[in-house]
């Protein structure tokens, strides 16, 4: 299973990557006179509603997507990681303010905070490294600033509960060091909910993704990422449902095969497997 | 149009060769108000048509419920505080005018007795005063006589500043003043054309002076009547949840005979336009739905459904696209966009021509806004006799390359023009809506195709639509080469309307960006006319100085008007509303029936 | 313990503060003006906007206006709302009763599926249930509660027309048949957000419970030849149970504070629309008082979920 789907998600990935190459058709050249039609040979996955071609929309999309999608979910399952780790080892004062933080995080609101950020940081970050790059980090690091709190909380619950467990007991009293006795022990066994949070970050960064071009923070509307194209089809479902069923499959199976791959990779990384 | 072409076609419709219809749609393709027009008519002795609004139910009462859905909901209930046309459209339920204007432009009496003519002796002939004479026989809501006391308080309360009322500017130049108990003279400081402002239309709600008379002021915000009205309308209060519901039941004592039809009224808000063309198109779990700002290939397929249609009626409001006529990237004195530069592309006259011919009205209006708005440049195109060679618009790439060519602006190697080193590249920003990115798209397209390349930008609307002055992304700041919007024209007169393109208006630093000319155009001719329709009492030869003053914005190709934008409702079938394009679409809310 | 609790509470109350400070300064700094949309309107000059600023304060210094907010709320003042000139909790109090229920049964039902969905699902891991558990979930979180509530009213409103898809709270009728159209309505939104949380929640508890099932001491339990359900119910739900908890306490803030989308789709007036239409608007002293009690509830929760986990793994000592 795992395997079939690490070759889906590199088919996907070559899709996005070298189609474009192959499927000459611009992304937006508008024609009136082929509107919301449906696939065809001339366009295989049919067209919008400006007659803009969809396969070449979703190639090129895609690329965004996915990129959005993983850099997103490694930001926030990264310092969501840290903080609960630190958090759930140290405890004390550590863990206090440590918690404070998610907790601030978790009660801030995020479309005055985004439309902040936007105000402060696109043009500052567009001088920097250029409007495409600069859009990209801001909207990487906003959806991971956002998520990364559940999962800061479900490593430090994991850790209070597994560093009094007998086999850590055990290490502690063979005289393991405390980063030893984490990086060894604790950490390992408290990987479950992370991967999980992990897989489930993917799908969530790219929807999230074509929310904040409504805000204006993510790339412009006629970028027309996977979660934009959903969006802007959904009032078109009945009259023109093959806008939707591409860009919602393009997720869909994205989703399926991350998540298979993360199930492969908890059981290779757990001993005692079970199968 | 000049003067004495006006003149004419008024003495057509006079003469009866040229219907009051014809005439107010010509008025409006060449930037005037239907209420301008109508008003225009009846100085020049054509009266206000009679207008006879139909009313088949016999007796008041039986309609059952009416429900109302409105995709943005009402806050709150008092029209002089109302922010956003939601609140204006609630507070009409229960609050009423002396009169309100009709789809053609005339005044209607609805707390007046009659409509003020020189024949009645309501408009003196020096137009420094008018006199209203009220309706006998109305009641407030909790049985209280309605009297010229309730006027002139109302415009006491509107005017007076610490009362922070939205309809100050409507109150604050006037004086009313009671004859008797029915009847208010309102003076003007200098003799005015345009007389039916106060008292009138959506400004002109009037407010029981019985309940208001201890909140005026800076207590206005404590009146319990705020988010209870009382007031002379065809439905009684029940219940009012800011943000989501408006309830309220027939006025067994309204002042109208058989009226209203319907026993109770429900109005819901929120939620997306989309879906609430659906609740009446499709489902017909609502009546009506308020401002379908929705494809209109959508709101077809669902009338192809058959249980509802779309009722559209023009309006003033135009989405049209400036350029700036600054440099915004250049920063002087503390500010960019500062009116001592000018902008390095859009000086040159070939520019902004070239622009002019790459956008494709056309398409823009059949693909994207359907019958919600006609494509226009503004102006005249019929009758043939009446066609300026210079005022049409077009969609033509290669003449727009040609003009470009012979300015001197070629084509580098990547396809974009240059010209001096500078290269043909500009940012075009709007506010967050589906119509408007599609409406850049296609503009981005037609350009490139004539060598010149255009970036888009968007801006969420609670942020572009705002007077922050910190904020450099508003519409006021205009920190940007092109723009588009939608101008809308809360009063059915130009003159406030034209004060967007004065010299003295530009939004700068100085007056932190509250001026209302944020083009930053200039022409001195144009500020002088301005002045001088500002005193003309001859309602003719100022309607002729306003469009000579359109042309003149419009001919200078800085700004580029789009489409004329229309009001657009969905009604179930069955029901009769009566809307208009120069009031609220409540307007005529007693007069609303269903037949089965 | 309860020496432990006690101090949790007394370290809340500054930290509470804290976040309250860093949330008003945040709106306060964020662009946009409660007046806005007065100034594309020519008939009001500018003038006005500058009395109407003025009347609510919006020019003064921020320390001052959060100090004067933090009074105010400390004698149970919670402001004035700019947009619709009337309390704002009143305006709040309006809201709850609808969000409580809606979000409330989402919740609900998103345990009550996701719970023995995940425990069975793990202990026969990739079973046939299992698999298709698994593929519903992942259907589950990469559509948005945007499309399937679309999809939802689509076929049941339009097509089958089974269903309203405007929500009321002012229903007319009475006793069961107000109750019966109470939950007509409700049905779709609880559906969207209920299934939508499931998703998540199931592969949590799949993952939960497979980690403890492997630990020895239930592989110990097993070999003591102790009843399957028993040894699933005591040891391994049980443990597993934690990150549950961590999860459901997370969620919880939410039944208060409302699902924005859901709520627009079927135009439920919870605390989700009407934090929406505030920030839209601008409208400070609503997001500040909704984001506030937001707050709270975040600080609250957590807490709760860090006494929990003592009571279900009695090692978690506190120190």
């Amino acid at each position: 299973m795992a395997v079939a789907s690490v070759a889906i998600l590199a088919l996907l990935t070559a899709a996005v990557l070298f189609g474009p190459l192959a499927w000459r058709m611009p992304i937006n050249e508008i024609d009136f006179t082929a509107r919301l039609s449906s696939p065809s040979w001339e366009h295989p996955f049919g067209t919008d509603d400006l007659g803009q071609d969809l396969l070449a929309r979703m190639l090129y999309g895609g690329r965004i997507s996915l990129a959005v999608g993983f850099a997103a979910m490694a930001v926030a399952i990264i310092v969501g990681t840290l903080i609960g780790a630190i958090s759930g080892i140290s405890r004390g004062s550590v863990d206090a303010v440590l918690m404070w933080i998610t907790d601030l995080f978790l009660a801030l609101p995020q479309l005055p905070l985004l439309l902040l950020v936007i105000y402060l940081f696109r043009d500052f970050l567009k001088n920097l490294v250029g409007a495409e790059g600069g859009v990209f980090i801001l909207i990487v690091l906003v959806i991971g600033a956002f998520r990364w709190m559940p999962v800061a909380r479900l490593v430090r619950a994991q850790f209070l509960s597994l560093r009094e467990k007998e086999f850590v007991e055990a290490a502690r009293a063979l005289g393991a060091t405390t980063p030893r006795l984490v990086m060894r022990h604790i950490l390992p066994n408290s990987l479950g909910p992370v991967i999980v949070a992990g897989t489930i970050d993917v799908a969530a960064a790219i929807i999230a993704e074509s929310t904040l071009s409504f805000l204006g923070l993510g790339f412009p509307p006629d970028i027309p990422t996977w979660g934009r194209l959903l969006f802007d089809a959904k009032d078109y479902l009945d009259i023109a449902p093959h806008w939707a069923l591409f860009a919602g499959a393009a997720i869909f199976l994205t989703v399926l095969a991350i998540n298979f791959i993360g199930d492969g990779l908890r059981d290779a990384l757990d001993p005692r497997k079970v199968m | 149009m000049q003067e004495r072409e006006l003149r004419n076609l008024i003495a057509d419709v006079k003469t009866g060769q040229l219907s009051r219809r014809a005439f107010v749609q010509r008025m409006i393709a060449v930037g005037l108000t239907a209420p301008l027009a109508g008003m225009m008519l009846a100085q020049s002795g054509v009266p206000m048509a009679a207008a006879e609004i139909p009313y088949k139910p016999t007796k008041a009462g039986g309609g059952g419920v009416l429900k109302l859905l409105y995709w943005q909901a009402v806050t709150l209930l008092n029209p002089h505080f109302a922010i956003g046309t939601k609140d204006q459209e609630g507070s009409r339920i229960f609050y009423e005018p002396l009169a309100g204007w009709d789809a053609e432009g005339n005044l209607v009496a609805v707390l007046a007795a009659e409509i003020p003519t020189k024949d009645n002796d309501g408009l003196a002939e020096d137009g420094r005063s008018v006199v209203w004479k009220l309706k006998r026989g109305v009641k407030w809501h909790d049985g209280k006589p309605f009297t010229a006391d309730d006027v002139v308080f109302t415009w006491e309360y509107a005017r007076t500043p610490e009362t922070a009322a939205v309809s100050i500017g409507s109150y604050k130049d006037v004086k009313a003043e009671k004859v008797d108990d029915f009847t208010v003279r309102v003076t003007f400081a200098k003799p005015t054309p345009y007389w039916a402002d106060a008292f009138v239309g959506v400004y002109g709600m009037i407010l029981p002076k019985h309940l208001f008379a201890d909140y005026i002021g800076a207590k206005s915000r404590d009146a319990p009547t705020n988010l209870k009205p009382v007031g002379t309308g065809p439905y009684l209060f029940v219940d009012f949840k800011p943000g989501d519901m408006v309830l309220a039941k027939r006025n067994p004592d309204y002042h109208v005979a058989n009226r209203p039809y319907f026993d109770t009224l429900e109005v819901k808000g929120g939620g997306d336009a989309v879906s609430a063309a659906r609740a009446v198109l499709q489902t017909g779990e609502y009546d009506y739905a308020w401002n379908m700002q929705v494809e209109d290939e959508i709101l077809q397929k669902l009338e192809a459904g058959g249980k509802g249609r779309v009722n559209i009626n023009l309006s003033g409001n135009v989405e049209f696209i400036m350029l700036n006529a600054t440099d915004p990237a250049v920063e002087v004195d503390g500010e960019r966009a500062s009116v001592k530069t000018r902008h390095p592309l859009f000086s040159d006259p070939a520019v902004r021509q070239a622009i002019n011919l790459l956008i494709d009205r056309a398409s823009i209006q059949k693909f994207i806004y359907g019958r919600a708005a006609v494509a226009s440049a503004n102006f005249l195109n019929n009758p043939e006799r009446f066609r300026s060679k210079n005022t049409k618009f077009e969609l033509n790439i290669e003449k727009a390359n040609a003009i470009l060519e012979a300015a001197g602006w070629k084509k580098g190697a990547d396809g974009i023009r240059a010209k001096d080193g500078k290269a043909l590249k500009f940012v075009y920003q709007t506010s967050i809506n589906a119509p408007r990115q599609k409406t850049q798209a296609i503009i981005k397209q037609a350009c490139q195709k004539a060598g010149i390349d255009v970036e888009l930008k968007q801006v969420v609307g609670s942020v572009f639509f705002s007077s922050d002055t910190a904020n450099p992304d508003t519409y006021p700041h205009f920190y940007c080469d092109a723009q588009m919007y939608n101008t809308t024209m809360p009063q059915p007169d130009p003159q406030i309307f034209m004060n967007q393109y004065l010299s003295w208006e530009i939004a700068n630093k100085e007056n932190k960006w509250q001026g209302r000319n944020v083009s930053r155009w200039q022409n001195k001719e144009y500020d002088a006319i301005y002045k001088q329709a500002e005193q003309e009492l001859d309602a003719v030869k100022r309607a002729a100085m306003y469009i000579k003053l359109n042309d003149m914005v419009v001919g200078d190709n800085y700004i580029q008007p789009l489409l004329a934008r229309s009001r657009v409702a969905a009604l179930k079938n069955g029901l009769t509303a009566h809307l208009s394009g120069w009031d609220m679409d409540m307007w005529q809310l007693a007069n609303w029936y269903r037949e089965a | 313990m309860g020496k432990y609790i006690l101090r949790r509470l007394l370290i809340a109350l500054p930290s509470l503060l804290g976040i309250s400070l860093i949330l008003f300064v945040l709106l306060a700094l964020a662009p946009g003006d409660p007046f806005g949309e007065l100034a594309t309107n020519s008939n009001i000059p500018p003038e006005v906007r500058a009395a109407l600023r003025v009347k609510f304060g919006i020019d003064d210094p921020i320390l001052i206006r959060y100090l004067r907010w933090l009074a105010a709320m400390l004698q149970g003042d919670w402001g004035f709302s700019f947009a619709s000139r009337i309390d704002v909790d009143k305006l709040i109090l309006q809201r709850v009763p609808t969000t409580l229920f809606v979000v409330g049964s989402s919740q609900l039902l998103a345990l009550v599926v996701a719970l023995p969905v995940g425990v069975y699902a793990a202990m026969r891991p990739y079973s046939i249930f299992d698999q298709i558990a698994n593929t519903f979930a992942f259907i589950g979180f990469s559509l948005p509660t945007f499309f399937t509530g679309l999809l939802l009213i689509l076929i049941f409103s339009i097509n089958l027309g089974w269903l309203p898809f405007v929500y009321r709270a002012d229903i007319a009728a009475t006793g069961w048949q107000w109750a019966f159209e109470y939950f007509k309505q409700a049905i779709m939104p609880i559906t969207v957000l209920g299934l939508f949380q499931a998703a998540s929640y199931t592969r949590y508890v799949r993952s939960a419970v497979l980690d403890v099932i492997r630990l020895d001491y239930v592989t110990t339990a097993r070999s003591k030849g102790l009843d399957e359900s028993k040894v699933v119910i005591k040891h391994v739900v049980r443990n597993a149970l934690i990150p549950v908890v961590t999860l459901v306490a997370l969620q919880m803030p939410a039944v208060f504070g409302g699902a924005i989308i859901t709520e627009q789709i079927f135009r439920i007036p919870g605390i989700g629309s009407l934090l929406i239409a505030a920030i839209l608007a601008n409208d400070t002293p609503v997001i500040m008082a909704v984001t506030f009690v937001f707050a709270c509830l975040v600080v609250i929760f957590n807490l709760l979920a860090d006494i929990i986990y003592g009571w279900l793994d009695p090692r978690i000592s506190y120190r």
